[in-house]
């Protein structure tokens, strides 16, 4: 009898053997996040002895922080896959960043960068590492979603899925979202991570780092970019970070776990819900939806 | 986030040790918007303690804006999605739902109750191991109840449980219990259902669902938690099968190294297996089994692995790769069940793309033999499929295909149907059985051929379709050309829509699914005609591009010419040669082309002649040259 993780594992790999059988140009979107560490492992698996048959994507804000950087270097190196990095000139020109720009900072860096990217190389289909129990409109999306040319998502207008039967096929200029990791939970996710000794960014694990208290959220000072309110000053607490995005965006936790058995059971035995942690979901419980008809993953 | 166990405050790696060994059961429920299933999987979330706090706190402080339960926690908040059903109250789509015990991880499918969403409750229960049926306790088993059962039963799920909710609201009367459980007995036995356990709960009350309540002392069997944790899965049943593994991919990093990647479908593989790959029927051994981990001794259903083959064999995409001694079927032709999901009915006829495992044939869906009423069950007279129609049609395929019947394994008997216009998955349907035909019929290798036949001739063989509004010239035009052709010495034949409507297509009415068949015959007549190595001439209206389409499919590539005789509506309506128009006007036609039934124009017919800025003889002119143009091997 198989476990539920090698039947998740199982059917990963064959979401991501489907996709590359059956599309022409796939990409990997790649977040360096640990649900993107699990997809990289994947992909690794499923291609193996070939190296993954596409890149990587990374639609960078100039934001992430620089422990991410240097993780998105170290895995592209040594799972032999091509690294594309794709940052919005527009958003890089006008100086978008997360202290003047609220949303617009993600809007411009990731929903329109994301769209640039996918446009410029011409991917017909791209992964990304979505989970259905982050979130309640999440339950309900496919793991094939199709896009229209411009990008645009319709909730009422998507593939029914039946048995292990993914149609891939589209128009020119229609492309295909892909998420082989829709049935995982978070703490699959971990559970995978440690039983696979999966490298994930140390960001996750608890350390002494710099931060601010601002509207009651621990924020990590990890470049000189940082701005600080009157009265602010970096003190060194002993945090680590649930989820990862733009290091300004990005609340940290007071823990002390610094093996992957605490962080999971501190995962376990913690109260609130991993998206308390970005700062892009606060405004109200069907935002996710909106961002996705805009083209957000 | 998980279930409370004192095991992640005290030992967490033994915590972690527990739980890598969980086993995965999917399930369905199943009930109406008014049975209280979304209280049912909210409370499965509660109580297995799958909600933070501030989930919590968002669903107290919903449960007093919009909730349904007088102030008091709505659970089925938790599990509405979309923002535009949420205000409905209603679910209207699939939705996976996740939560574990301690002994299990559970995907939960949550299906819409709704009459016009067949579709998706067939797709939620698709990869479902066991389906909860929900009944309301104050109802009894109704219309809709029925119809879940029947397509629990329909998609092959072995595990039904029948829960009877909302006992608090009958006293936890057991009569009422006991006559609902013996009135669906008897309706289960009819659709093949004989095994089922009926549970008496309370969604709302927390009755029976993770521990057993003291209101019922008279039922002793397992709370519904206690039952989905112990439930056989159908994974073990598919394990002991034979082996097969659709091929989804050709690994071939190197000229050293050629492997075959897929999913096992059922059995068991070890390197030395003698195997057949099919439909080709090829025989070889197992190398190896390769995955990045190592070489493995052994796969079984549900791994997905990579298998390396002792010989070179013939293998790609779609092919099967299965036991030597007990190899599926190899068919073209089959009696299926089609469960039809898109708004367009399905047309008999009409190609669609069907795929199966790994493998996308082209594909023609026959007359429905009857459709079934999933309400009643009675078997219906059908023309064609309408959305959320269930009928069982035989299927041709362009090739023969390795398979098996859906009962014995879903992988390899379950198929969809896709749209070749659109791309959509237009419908799902599941392989019966083949038909005796497709094996005893072989097609006749013959020592005098197409080629011979045309070179007697003295030309290539060709089918110009003349396409266009009723009077907009095609069978003057058409005429003209062939009086041309046989000018020049050719051999030609014109196959006319009248015409052939008084003859081989008299049974024919003007419906959209009898339109297809009659583009379908006379695509087949014209393909045998060019066989025979004549020039034939087509002019039918065909107003489908998918049939116009289906034509062209029939021929070698440049032998289908597609003629465009393009003539506005108001222009073809004014000629009115026939009076045709202005019966369809005054309505005593029905699906008269361009008045009430589509014309879909070509979009890239290889001649288009346009008849208001040419006269019928110049268009036979430009037709004859661009044929000639086009292939100079027509000319003698």
């Amino acid at each position: 009898m198989l476990t539920h993780l090698q039947r998740l594992e199982a059917e990963s790999i064959h979401i991501m053997r489907e996709v590359v059988a059956e599309c022409e140009k796939p990409v990997m979107l790649y977040s360096v996040g640990k649900d993107s560490a699990v997809m990289l492992h994947l992909a690794a698996k499923a291609f193996y002895p070939s190296k993954p048959p596409f890149p990587l994507l990374h639609v960078d804000t100039t934001w992430k922080f620089q422990a991410m950087y240097e993780m998105r270097e170290r895995m592209a190196r040594e799972l032999g896959f091509d690294l594309i990095v794709y940052q919005n000139p527009e958003a890089k020109a006008r100086g978008i960043n997360p202290f003047d720009h609220g949303s617009l900072h993600t809007d411009m860096w990731k929903t329109e960068g994301l769209k640039q990217a996918l446009d410029k190389y011409g991917f017909d289909a791209a992964f990304g590492g979505a989970r259905r129990d982050e979130e309640k409109s999440r339950a309900k999306e496919r793991v094939f979603s199709f896009r229209t040319a411009q990008h645009v998502w319709d909730p009422k207008n998507q593939r029914p899925e039946l048995w292990k039967l993914y149609n891939a096929r589209k128009q020119q200029g229609e492309s295909l979202r892909v998420f082989p990791i829709s049935n995982w939970t978070e703490l699959d996710i971990w559970q995978y991570i440690h039983l696979e000794n999966i490298p994930i960014v140390p960001l996750y694990y608890s350390a002494e780092r710099p931060v601010v208290e601002r509207d009651g959220t621990l924020i990590m000072v990890d470049d000189e970019r940082m701005r600080l309110l009157p009265g602010e000053t970096p003190m060194m607490r002993k945090v680590r970070f649930r989820t990862l995005g733009c290091y300004p965006l990005t609340g940290a936790v007071e823990s002390e776990a610094d093996t992957l058995p605490q962080i999971i059971q501190e995962m376990l035995l913690t109260t609130t819900s991993e998206r308390q942690g970005r700062v892009i979901d606060h405004d109200q419980s069907a935002s996710m939806e909106k961002k996705k008809r805009e083209g957000y993953f | 986030m998980a279930h409370v166990s004192d095991l992640i405050a005290t030992d967490i790696d033994a915590y972690l040790e527990q739980h890598q060994h969980k086993s995965l059961l999917r399930f369905i429920t199943c009930g109406s918007v008014d049975d209280g299933k979304s209280t049912l999987i909210g409370r499965l979330l509660y109580d297995s303690k799958m909600i933070f706090e501030d989930q919590l706190a968002a669903l107290e402080a919903d449960s007093k804006k919009v909730g349904t339960q007088g102030g008091e926690i709505d659970f089925a908040l938790l599990v509405d999605g979309l923002a535009a059903e949420r205000e409905q109250g209603i679910t209207i789509d699939v939705a996976y739902r996740f939560f574990s015990t301690d002994r299990r991880k559970f995907i939960v499918a949550d299906t819409p109750g709704h009459e016009q969403y067949t579709r998706n409750m067939v797709t939620g229960a698709s990869t479902a191991d066991l389906a909860v049926i929900l009944i309301d306790a104050r109802k009894g088993v109704l219309t809709q109840t029925r119809r879940h059962s029947f397509l629990v039963s329909l998609i092959g799920i072995k595990n039904v449980v029948l829960a009877v909710n909302k006992m608090d609201l009958v006293g936890y009367d057991p009569k009422v219990f006991e006559a609902i459980v013996a009135d669906y007995r008897a309706f289960a036995a009819e659709i093949g259902i004989t095994d089922f356990l009926a549970i008496p709960i309370s969604g709302l009350r927390g009755d029976n669902i993770t521990s057993a309540s003291d209101q019922t002392p008279w039922y002793g069997g397992p709370t519904l938690m206690q039952h989905l944790e112990t439930v056989e899965i159908d994974e073990a049943r598919l394990q002991a099968g034979p082996f097969r593994m659709p091929v989804q991919w050709v690994n071939r990093p190197n000229l050293d190294f050629r492997g075959f990647a897929g999913q096992v479908a059922s059995g068991v593989v070890k390197p030395g297996d003698a195997v057949k790959v099919l439909p080709s029927g090829r025989e070889t051994r197992v190398a190896r089994i390769v995955t990045k981990d190592g070489d493995l001794g052994e796969a079984v259903a549900g791994q997905s692995v990579t298998l390396t083959l002792a010989d070179e064999v013939d293998c790609s995409r779609g092919d099967v790769i299965a036991v030597a001694g007990q190899p599926p079927e190899v068919a073209d032709q089959f009696e299926t069940t089609v469960v039809w999901m898109a708004e367009e009915p399905l047309l008999p006829g009409r190609p669609y793309w069907l795929k199966v495992g790994a493998r996308t044939v082209s594909a023609t869906v026959t007359e429905p033999k009857y459709k079934i009423n999933v309400n009643t069950l009675e078997k219906l007279a059908a023309k064609q499929l309408e959305l959320n129609e269930i009928g069982v049609c035989n299927i041709s395929l362009d090739r023969p295909i390795a398979f098996d019947p859906y009962e014995a394994n879903h992988d390899l008997g379950g198929f969809i149907l896709i749209d070749r216009i659109t791309n959509a998955t237009v419908g799902a349907g599941m392989i019966r059985f083949a038909l005796r035909r497709s094996q005893n019929i072989h097609w006749q290798a013959l020592d005098v051929t197409k080629a011979t036949r045309s070179a007697a001739k003295g030309q290539r063989p060709a089918v110009l379709w003349f396409t266009g509004l009723s009077g907009s010239g095609k069978s003057t035009i058409a005429n003209l050309v062939e009086k041309k052709l046989q000018a020049s010495g050719r051999h030609t034949y014109i196959l006319d829509g009248d015409n052939v409507r008084h003859g081989l297509n008299r049974d024919l009415g003007f419906t959209d699914a009898d339109r297809v068949e009659n583009i379908r015959r006379v695509g087949e007549v014209a393909k045998l005609m060019a066989d025979a190595g004549l020039i034939v001439l087509v002019s039918f209206i065909s107003p489908f591009r998918s049939e116009r389409r289906l034509a062209r499919d029939l021929m070698p590539e440049g032998e289908f010419l597609e003629v465009f005789v393009d003539t506005p509506l108001a222009v073809a309506e004014a000629r009115d040669v026939k009076g045709l128009y202005k019966k369809a006007r005054a309505g005593e036609l029905k699906n008269f082309t361009g008045i009430d039934s589509p014309y879909e124009a070509p979009e890239n017919p290889e001649i288009r002649v346009d008849t208001t800025a040419m006269s019928p003889a110049e268009a036979a002119e430009l037709i004859v040259r661009m044929m000639d143009e086009r292939a100079p091997d027509y000319s003698i």
